[in-house]
């Protein structure tokens, strides 16, 4: 220890706490506060090895392998096996990253970190909106990536700006509600190791989907299954927008599915957090 | 109204379910005094550090921070306190300094005032060196140290240590108890939990025993060794039959085997039972004058239940 004094309560017990705080709303703080966790997330995101490599190369490694290893084998009715599965890919490899930000939310609730937020004038909420909001930029990015080297290896879309807009539109609608399903997956588990298994559920959903393959070649009973699940319309609508082909109803089931999860999921997900928080660990 | 106590809580009470963890707990800590919370696992210590945290509420009774309801006005009382708990809440993936400005930003810090008060708090805490290097490089006591550091960026007036040293090494332990000191004489009010008697009697003003959800006794360290009895001399003897007239010349206590134990009011009375002995030819192969120590009071007062937690 050093000799220097504590300069700890500069005010006395009781007196006006000496420091300079920001004078701001409750909105203002949870915005800045979630912007500060936000920052803690990204540095995760660039110092963890797993995560850059789940974000980044997993992408990289699935759009090489389905459209390579895979491709030849496929024939779609004309269009090309790369343009047919990079939109599964992309709900795909989302699907793969979620279990970053489920794993992430359980690790802060039982680490005691959501507990010292909550004894701290800190708006606890904002370590949520903090993992949806890395997981939201970590999905960009994986776009970004898999849209790139689509474009490298015979990826052409048809789609005019007006197309690729509601596209990414659509992509960005499924992230975000995916992320926050993260979030409630990651706050309702109660260990690390039964995060992860939860987390396997959004890692293979996308999987049982058009995906890979149209629902038309599937079995009955399967195929009802699949035709019917929030996924495949969203895949369809995205396929549907970058092919610039007829779009049929798929967009208008996408958007209900996904704005009504949405509207369900970020409630829900915030009052299981703050019962959960409350809990002794 | 602000009430001369830095901390008040008048019968809390708190049950999981069947299990009772609190009972009618009251409690008063005195502005810029140490308070040492003792008591066996699961006494419901940090049960109640947690009410008073306000981490949880309480099924009834009221409690205070600097005035301020626990219950009724958490936002004010979360700009009053600092908490540490048991396990370190730091962020394994930054630095030392990093988590201090972060979390120095959650205390709605201007960013340049959290950069300014992480250095000061990394100085003060011997941090400095290390500031920069990820805490997967820190020991067990440097992190305890930065967990403190973080509960003191707001600068409360009141702070939570709960079990600051458990898993420390005696050296660390004995670095934490001098910045403890140092808090104190900065005129901070601290409640402190423990399960080391040692540390309650180096520290605290006063110590408060809990056990059972209750507290069964509160006093000075001083207050509760004399509750628990006076200074006692304990003689050794060389056989069973000397060791039965001991007790029957005495009237103490039999301890183990060949040792009996003597209540002495005053040092006259060690005299007048030593030439006693002498007299009646007492084959006494030692004696030793035994004080009242904190354990004595814990295994007193606790009970059995303080076994248990051995």
């Amino acid at each position: 220890m050093t000799t220097t004094t504590l300069a700890t309560p500069t005010a006395g017990p009781g007196a006006p706490v000496g420091l300079p705080k920001t004078q701001s709303s409750a909105l203002g703080h949870a915005l800045a506060d979630s912007r500060v966790l936000l920052g803690r997330n990204l540095k995760h995101l660039l110092r963890n090895p797993e995560q850059f490599f789940q974000a980044v190369s997993l992408p990289m490694i699935l759009t090489l392998l389905f459209r390579y290893l895979l491709g030849g084998a496929f024939t779609g009715g004309g269009q090309a096996y790369i343009d047919y599965v990079l939109p599964g890919l992309m709900a795909i490899s989302m699907g793969f990253n979620s279990t970053t930000t489920v794993v992430g939310v359980t690790n802060d609730m039982r680490s005691g970190l959501v507990e010292r937020f909550r004894s701290m004038p800190a708006t606890t909420p904002a370590v949520l909106i903090a993992h949806v909001s890395a997981a939201v930029l970590r999905n960009m990015l994986s776009l970004v990536v898999m849209i790139g080297v689509g474009l490298a290896v015979g990826f052409r879309p048809h789609a005019g700006v007006g197309g690729w807009l509601a596209a990414i539109g659509f992509l960005l609608l499924f992230n975000i509600t995916l992320s926050w399903i993260a979030a409630l997956l990651g706050v309702a588990a109660t260990t690390v190791e039964g995060a992860t298994g939860l987390s396997m559920i959004l890692v293979f959903v996308p999987y049982l989907t058009s995906a890979m393959v149209p629902t038309s070649t599937m079995p009955a009973g399967l195929r009802a299954v699949v035709d019917n699940q929030p996924f495949t319309p969203l895949i369809d609508a995205v396929r549907k927008l970058l092919a610039d082909a007829p779009l049929g109803n798929s967009v208008w089931v996408a958007l209900l599915w996904w704005l009504g999860i949405l509207a369900v999921t970020v409630p829900y997900t915030l009052r299981v957090f703050e019962r959960r928080a409350r809990k002794r660990r | 109204m602000i009430s001369e106590h830095a901390i008040e809580a008048r019968g809390l009470r708190k049950s999981y379910g069947e299990h009772k963890v609190l009972s009618d707990v009251d409690l008063k800590v005195e502005r810029g005094t140490l308070l040492a919370l003792l008591g066996p696992n699961g006494a419901g210590k940090t049960t109640l550090v947690r009410i008073l945290a306000t981490l949880d509420t309480p099924d009834g009774g009221t409690a205070a921070v600097v005035g301020r309801d626990v219950v009724t006005q958490t936002a004010a009382v979360r700009e009053l306190i600092g908490l540490t708990s048991q396990d370190a809440a730091i962020d394994e993936m930054l630095t030392g300094r990093e988590n201090l400005v972060m979390m120095g930003r959650l205390f709605h810090l201007p960013k340049d005032a959290a950069v300014a008060r992480a250095t000061e708090l990394l100085e003060v805490f011997d941090l400095a060196d290390a500031a920069d290097k990820p805490l997967s490089t820190y020991s067990g006591g440097m992190r305890r140290r930065l967990d403190i550091a973080v509960s003191l960026l707001g600068s409360p007036p009141v702070l939570f240590l709960d079990e600051p040293t458990t898993g420390l090494d005696p050296r660390s332990r004995q670095a934490l108890w001098e910045t403890i000191k140092k808090l104190l004489a900065s005129g901070t009010t601290i409640l402190l939990t423990t399960q080391y008697l040692d540390e309650a009697d180096e520290l605290a003003d006063r110590i408060a025993v809990l056990d059972g959800g209750r507290i069964v006794a509160e006093g000075t360290a001083d207050e509760l060794k004399r509750q628990v009895g006076t200074e006692r001399l304990v003689l050794r003897l060389a056989d069973a039959a000397a060791v039965a007239q001991a007790l029957r010349m005495t009237g103490g206590t039999r301890l183990d085997g060949d040792r009996v134990s003597v209540a002495v009011d005053d040092p006259g009375q060690v005299r007048r039972l030593l030439n006693q002995a002498a007299d009646a030819g007492l084959p006494v192969l030692s004696v030793q004058l035994h004080q009242p120590t904190l354990d004595d009071v814990f295994l007193t007062l606790t009970g059995d239940s303080a076994g248990e937690a051995k």
